[in-house]
């Protein structure tokens, strides 16, 4: 017991409990989420979604999984071997280390950067190389325009995103995540950023690729888009990837505007929980309720509204800051 | 410039529209049926595969095998063999539909002089093969009518018996 | 396709038979440069059945059931067609009740079909929700006319000379439970479709056709009149008994996907109207003609009735010889006349905007091919 203690202790016992809880923590948090998706879709459309296996489903995700696995993993003949294959492992691993920074309640940290923000958003730039490559090593046209899509649309959403960002950032002073939460001490900061919480909610929506801006999967225009070629447990890693991006994403919202894991009664890492669920819930619910835009609109939102709304919002930021 | 804050808030508040009737069926009551649990019941007009009205009086059905509804039938799929019981009544030893091939347009139905065919309730109509899809009425009647505690009607006895084959494959009851 | 050596610019992407949003198997050859479709060729054939040849081996009821086939969604219109022009051709006098349920009948099902495309076109512009509650209220009507016709999709329900079966008080409250829902629901769907931002983008001033252009491609149904032209056979050629409904042709201004959404929308409130209306003059009397021959054997001549389908003019031209079969059946289907157009509005634009354009003409691929 002693001698465990002493590991956990240690920076190399921290890191291997961490990634096992985060290995953990992400299934748990994908089958969650699946089943949450399904069942938020279903009851928008006055259906009751799974119902079958476990409690109202609740263990459908499981089979799913469980079928997922037991597929055929089928590699078409013309493909690029070696990047074909590797794109699935690329898209999962930046999305893992990304939880290394997330501050969960106060002390539930893996490794508390001073660079935190930075840590997160720099991986998650790198998904679209997975996506590129997964397109580009397909072969397939539908798929080769889903990365050229998806490439196109994560430069164009990064910037807004990192320019929203950097209103709170400017308000703590600080990249480390935790600090972040505690200068929301008094109020969250979706009170006096209400519009970089907008922004925010817009970017990360395309940064994930959800409806309404899932244009490198656009079923009915692209198939698939990227993984139209990707069978059993390598289209299940893409999909993993997605909500555990989601998760992500979240998680950043409640640090950044809805106070991390503050909150009355409850254990911080409840609350944390609950922001970031009702963060995703709202992303759910874009997705069931909107149409897909087209792609040069996409783009043109993003050059046009939502990187000078950021930039407004940051100069209007830096200006209450000075005068204060 | 104003049209463009103008454009950026219409289309803001329109999506919140939107985001407003999504939300407002979510709380709503589910309308679909878990089928295999929950059933509807079948609307009285629903167009099964015909099978023959058990006729009370007589305790069997009023088929006189003139074959009229053989012949209306635009997918020529029923079958039907008349054996002549007396000089003046004629009786089918054979009325088999190969179901899978019916459009369901309920001519042979209208056409029948004896009103002696009606739409069955029967909706789970899959099968394993296409046997499982021919429908042999006189089985049918049969079965009806034992559950009415009736007396079964014996399939009538054809007059000449030329190695007659069974009909193909198993029939449905 | 291309040779070696030889620098290439465009290629060619296959759209189709299977891809989700070709609503059913059509194929479309794209020749593509980048994003930008430079040449659209829509290639049919993948559904042929051919119905017109079946007609000329069968005699005139067996041909019925073929109608609620060739276009599934509005069955009932076909229905209608055929038996007018065999009635035209026999002369055979259709009762006024019949007349009268043939309308409501038809129009429930024109609703329903026009559900069914608001419902798929947001399915192919990404929007899910909005389907299934179309499905809902479709579902309604489905029901309804189970209740008269015993079938839930391909109908068979007119016969020459009346309907064979009545319908009955239940179906009448049926009906006016389901106008008071329905208009109640076009408050969602405006705020959950037609004002949404994303929506009006995806559908101002994108494949817009010009009135010159819809007279020269023999366009018909809200094709032609998203464009502008009060074209409706319902009011140029009355058949029926619809000049004794009060009812109004909704157009268009622009000519664009939105206009034609638009008139599909206005098009179900006026049905609704016609329904109403129907419903409240409903005679007494009897559902079938009197004197119905067994065996249709009409004289030689030959006839053409038009008929208002959802999508457009249906036209049944039947050639008789006196025999107990036609000798020719041609059947003018609406969505082959709409679709021909795509090539020439498809071009320059991007590939979503062709999935909007073609989901706009509103094919039933069933239909074209025949």
């Amino acid at each position: 017991m002693d001698n465990l203690v002493r590991i956990l202790g240690t920076d190399l016992g921290r890191m291997l409990a961490g990634l096992i809880g985060v290995i953990a923590l992400v299934s748990v948090n994908a089958l969650f989420l699946i089943w949450m998706e399904r069942k938020v879709a279903a009851h928008m459309q006055l259906r009751p979604g799974p119902m079958e296996v476990g409690w109202h489903g609740a263990i459908q995700t499981i089979a799913d999984a469980l079928k997922l696995m037991g597929k055929e993993l089928i590699t078409p003949a013309e493909v690029d071997r070696s990047v074909y294959l590797l794109a699935p492992i690329v898209v999962f691993l930046p999305v893992l280390l990304s939880f290394l920074v997330i501050p969960f309640s106060q002390t539930l940290v893996i490794r508390d950067m001073n660079v935190g923000v930075l840590l997160i958003l720099a991986f998650a730039a790198l998904t679209v190389l997975a996506i590129l490559m997964a397109g580009w090593a397909s072969n397939n046209k539908y798929a080769v325009f889903g990365s050229i899509r998806s490439v196109a649309q994560n430069v164009a959403y990064e910037i807004p995103l990192l320019i929203t960002v950097m209103s709170p950032i400017l308000m703590v002073g600080s990249y480390r995540l935790t600090d972040i939460v505690a200068a929301q001490e008094k109020f969250w900061f979706i009170v006096s950023q209400p519009l970089a919480f907008i922004l925010y909610i817009t970017c990360a929506t395309a940064e994930t690729n959800r409806a309404p801006f899932d244009l490198p999967e656009a079923e009915s225009e692209l198939v698939a888009g990227f993984h139209t070629e990707y069978s059993g447990m390598r289209f299940g890693l893409f999909f993993l990837a997605e909500y555990t991006n989601m998760f992500i994403v979240a998680a950043l919202a409640t640090i950044f505007f809805l106070g991390g894991w503050r909150g009355p009664v409850l254990p911080g890492w409840v609350w944390f929980l609950l922001k970031v669920y009702a963060i995703i819930f709202l992303i759910m619910w874009f997705r069931w309720t909107f149409p897909r835009v087209r792609f040069d609109q996409l783009i043109t939102f993003a050059w046009k509204i939502l990187i000078p709304l950021a930039f407004a919002n940051l100069l209007l930021t830096a200006l209450v800051m000075k005068l204060m | 410039m104003v049209t463009y804050f103008k454009e950026i808030l219409t289309g803001f508040y329109s999506l919140l529209a939107g985001m407003a009737v999504t939300i407002k069926y979510f709380v709503k009551p589910i309308v679909t049926v878990q089928y295999p649990r929950q059933k509807l019941s079948m609307s009285p007009a629903y167009r099964g595969h015909t099978e023959f009205v058990l006729d009370l009086e007589t305790g069997t059905h009023r088929c006189i095998a003139c074959e009229m509804c053989a012949r209306i039938c635009p997918s020529q799929l029923i079958t039907v063999e008349g054996v002549k019981i007396d000089p003046k009544k004629k009786v089918p030893r054979k009325y088999v539909i190969e179901y899978q091939y019916c459009s369901l347009c309920g001519l042979c139905v209208e056409s029948c002089p004896t009103k002696a065919l009606k739409f069955s309730e029967e909706y789970r109509l899959a099968g394993f093969s296409r046997e499982d899809c021919v429908v042999d009425l006189l089985a049918r009647l049969q079965a009806q009518q034992q559950r009415a505690g009736l007396a079964v009607t014996p399939r009538p006895e054809a007059r000449r018996e030329e190695g007659e084959a069974k009909p193909e494959g198993e029939v449905k009851g | 396709m291309h040779e070696p050596g030889q620098e290439e610019k465009t290629y060619v992407l296959n759209f189709g038979p299977q891809h989700p949003s070709t609503h059913g198997v059509l194929r479309v050859e794209l020749q593509m440069e980048g994003e930008f479709i430079t040449k659209a060729a829509p290639d049919i054939g993948y559904g042929h059945r051919g119905h017109e040849h079946m007609a000329e081996n069968r005699n005139y009821q067996q041909f019925l059931p073929n109608m609620g086939r060739v276009d599934y969604l509005h069955a009932l219109a076909y229905n209608q067609g055929y038996c007018m022009a065999v009635e035209k051709l026999t002369g055979l006098e259709v009762p006024e009740r019949a007349e009268f349920i043939r309308v409501i009948t038809a129009e429930l099902n024109r609703i329903a079909s026009h559900l069914l495309w608001v419902g798929a076109y947001l399915l192919d512009l990404g929007a899910f929700t909005p389907f299934l509650y179309c499905f809902d209220d479709r579902e309604n009507i489905l029901d309804l006319l189970d209740r008269v016709t015993g079938s839930r999709l391909t109908y068979c329900y007119y016969r020459f000379g009346g309907v064979p079966k009545d319908i009955d008080d239940e179906f009448m409250a049926g009906c006016r439970a389901f106008i008071t829902r329905l208009r109640g629901r076009f408050k969602d769907y405006d705020d959950l479709v037609t004002k949404n931002i994303i929506f009006i983008k995806r559908t101002r001033d994108i494949g817009v056709i010009s009135k010159e252009q819809c007279v020269r491609y023999g366009l018909t149904g809200p094709m032609v009149r998203g464009s502008g032209i009060p074209y409706d056979i319902r009011k140029s050629e009355p058949y029926s008994v619809y000049p004794r409904f009060d009812f109004e042709i909704p157009i268009g201004e622009r000519g664009d996907i939105m206009d034609r959404y638009l008139v599909r929308i206005r098009e179900m409130a006026q049905s609704l109207r016609i329904i109403e209306q129907a419903l409240d003059k409903l005679p007494d009397g009897p559902i079938m003609a009197e004197k119905v021959p067994k065996r249709i054997k009409p004289a030689a001549g030959e006839v053409y009735q038009a008929v208002e389908t959802a999508r457009g003019e249906f036209g049944c031209y039947i050639v008789s010889e006196g025999d107990i079969k036609p000798y020719r059946i041609k059947l003018r289907v609406p969505s082959f006349g709409n679709l021909s157009i795509l090539p020439e509005i498809a071009v320059d634009t991007l590939v979503a905007d062709l999935v909007a354009i073609l989901g706009s003409i509103d094919v039933v691929v069933p239909e074209i091919d025949r």
